[in-house]
């Protein structure tokens, strides 16, 4: 610990600053989820990496973390988000020219480079998809090893990104979509996620899950139990990240700050505590 | 104090208040609470009087001094809507600095702590950095431990040996009474010296380092602090936490009290107009936060920590396992103040042992049934 006497410099901007977005585009993706396209105002924030988060800010209404979607040129920033609360309700009601504040990007990375010329499987459960895209984008350029994109979601009316599954699929990557229940359009895979890998029954030496809790817990057994080491199985957790910078406290998940360690988290470091009801 | 405040210093320190020790701007030396001893143990703080003359015969209070560098309410900016964008600008910064007038080891390190936590290199908090810059810090040896004391059992005490720019010890033998004052720093020794106080003897020193070990000795709760990160690893599952729960209130008084405790609500204020036309400003403001709240960790809009168990479990290992991980440090300086303010008497040493399976020192908890803080 540093001495008491010594000065404190303020060398970084505000972290609770929130910085002018305006909305250039909305992107309807399904009955209630949409992409907001944003570009800075005056200056961009620093580029996310895929997985990271940014918090979104709408005068009047509130703040809540998003995961980035993808990034655009110019600092465009990609957010795709369901209506769930007010401030996300806000966002997919927003019109062209409405402005927003951003903070951020926050928090950990899907570690891409680690997957160089490995076997990965990607598994993504309804709205999962969208932090991992940037890195299903960064996996298939740089045509490491096998890519398998595994791809869950309720309905077919909810299934996100279908342009992104043609492109990752031409690509090179193995991709599979399955529903939890069908309708009369649908003539592809029902059941989980988890259920799709399982019955594709092969090893991956990485893996990538992000999704409901129960998915994800459910999704990294199943990729360990066809040989992956649990260090090699990576997950999004979340829980309120109110503040984004690990000074509120609200996102601790045992020794993780979740908006600082996380949301990108080691399964092996996680596993445990997702086992303890209340931690 | 008058020479700090002369400096352009707000000078800050105990004072005797509705019947307690609190923090507060201080005009001379007459304000420190005088003749002043203080009864400490689980759910249980009474002041006292009596005729030594003792500067600081006293234990501190709940309060402490993270109320100056963190307070309890501040606004954190505001947003003003533009045509077109929005302008964001900050609360003018404090006009002068801090000088905290005897502030105990465990308290010294609480301020070291939360600078770990706070100012982060990745994201430092301006305004708390802006008020803790150049705080000048007057510590005192503390003579006589509280029964809640547990300082020297999570690393200090209870005199302090780094972090401070004078260090007073108060004695009083055959010689007399006195204050020894020692220099911390280059302008705490510029300080001593422009006071022109008689410089100490050997003895004096002498005397002043036995105050402090036999405060030392006389410390009523012992605990292997370094070795409860490991040790409180694995008991998610033990039954202790049940006990807990039924007579923890869930209250909060534990965080409100510690002095790290640096959980907070960021929350945004739109205020009406008075002409009925849109809102144009935002106020957006931090209060402490407690993880005992039920809303405090949330996951898709439902509680996280549902149950008395799991927040009285995040509290306790927070604070004596998993801070270390997060900060590099212990989050717990062994101040007692959680098992003082405690209404259910609920003590964190006895908590602690019992979970980590350790020989301890500290009385059962609610030993002193029927009394309240």
């Amino acid at each position: 610990m540093g001495s008491l006497a010594e000065p404190l410099p303020i060398t970084a901007p505000d972290p609770m600053q929130p910085t002018p977005y305006r909305v250039v585009a909305t992107h309807p993706e399904s009955a209630d989820v949409t992409t907001l396209s944003l570009v800075p105002v005056d200056a961009a924030l620093p580029v996310a990496l895929p997985g990271q988060f940014m918090t979104v800010w709408v005068f009047g209404v509130g703040e809540i973390p998003i995961s980035v979607s993808r990034m655009g040129v110019a600092g465009e920033v990609l957010l795709t988000v369901r209506t769930v609360g007010r401030t996300s309700a806000a966002m997919v009601g927003s019109a062209v020219g409405d402005v927003m504040g951003l903070r951020g990007p926050f928090g950990t990375a899907w570690p891409v480079a680690a997957a160089a010329g490995r076997d990965i499987v990607v598994m993504a459960g309804g709205l999962g998809i969208a932090p991992l895209r940037m890195a299903i984008d960064a996996l298939v350029a740089a045509q490491a090893g096998q890519v398998t994109v595994i791809l869950g979601t309720r309905e077919p009316a909810q299934l996100l990104f279908g342009a992104d599954l043609d492109r990752w699929r031409a690509a090179g990557a193995s991709v599979h979509v399955t529903v939890d229940a069908a309708d009369r359009t649908w003539n592809g895979a029902v059941g989980t996620a988890t259920a799709m890998l399982q019955r594709l029954g092969v090893h991956h030496d990485m893996a990538f899950v992000c999704g409901p809790e129960m998915m994800m817990t459910s999704g990294a057994r199943a990729v360990i139990a066809l040989g992956a080491q649990p260090h090699d199985v990576w997950v999004s957790l979340e829980r309120n990240m109110h503040c984004g910078i690990g000074h509120c406290g609200r996102c601790q998940l045992g020794p993780h700050l979740l908006c600082r360690d996380g949301a990108v988290v080691r399964w092996d470091t996680v596993d445990e505590l997702l086992e303890v009801r209340g931690r | 104090m008058q020479a700090l405040a002369a400096d352009g210093y707000r000078v800050v320190g105990p004072v005797e208040r509705d019947g307690v020790i609190a923090y507060a701007d201080l005009g001379s030396g007459d304000d420190l609470p005088t003749s002043v001893t203080v009864e400490q143990s689980p759910g249980r703080w009474r002041l006292h009087h009596d005729d030594s003359g003792h500067r600081f015969g006293w234990t501190p209070g709940a309060d402490s001094w993270k109320q100056f560098v963190y307070p309890a309410h501040q606004e954190v900016l505001r947003i003003r809507r533009t045509d077109g964008s929005f302008v964001v600008t900050s609360p003018p910064p404090a006009a002068q600095p801090l000088a905290f007038i005897g502030a105990r080891d465990c308290e010294v390190r609480a301020m070291a702590v939360l600078d770990r936590v706070v100012l982060d290199p990745l994201h430092p908090d301006p305004r708390y950095a802006q008020r803790r810059d150049g705080v000048f810090v007057v510590a005192v040896t503390c003579g006589v431990p509280a029964a809640t004391c547990w300082c020297t059992s999570m690393g200090g005490g209870p005199q302090p040996a780094a972090g401070f720019d004078v260090r007073l010890t108060e004695v009083h033998d055959a010689v007399g009474h006195r204050l020894v004052a020692e220099a911390g720093s280059d302008r705490g020794a510029e300080l001593l010296l422009r006071l022109e106080m008689g410089a100490a003897t050997t003895d004096d020193l002498a005397a002043a380092n036995g105050v402090a070990r036999a405060a030392a000795d006389g410390m009523p709760r012992r605990l292997d602090g370094a070795a409860l990160p490991a040790l409180l690893q694995g008991t998610d599952h033990h039954p202790n936490w049940e006990a807990v729960a039924e007579r923890c209130l869930s209250c909060g008084n534990c965080t409100m009290v510690c002095p790290t405790c640096f959980c907070s609500t960021f929350s945004d204020h739109t205020g009406l107009t008075d002409d009925g036309s849109a809102p144009i400003e935002t106020v957006r403001e931090q209060d402490w936060a407690s993880c005992f709240q039920l809303d405090h960790s949330t996951l898709g809009g439902h509680a996280v920590r549902a149950t008395t168990k799991a927040r009285y479990r995040q509290w306790l290992t927070h604070k004596l396992q998993t801070w270390t991980a997060q900060f590099g440090t212990t989050g717990c300086v062994g101040c007692g103040r959680c098992t003082t303010w405690c209404p259910a008497g609920i003590d964190i040493v006895h908590e602690a042992a019992v979970l980590a399976g350790l020989p301890t020192a500290a009385q059962p908890p609610n030993s002193q049934k029927g009394s309240s803080a």
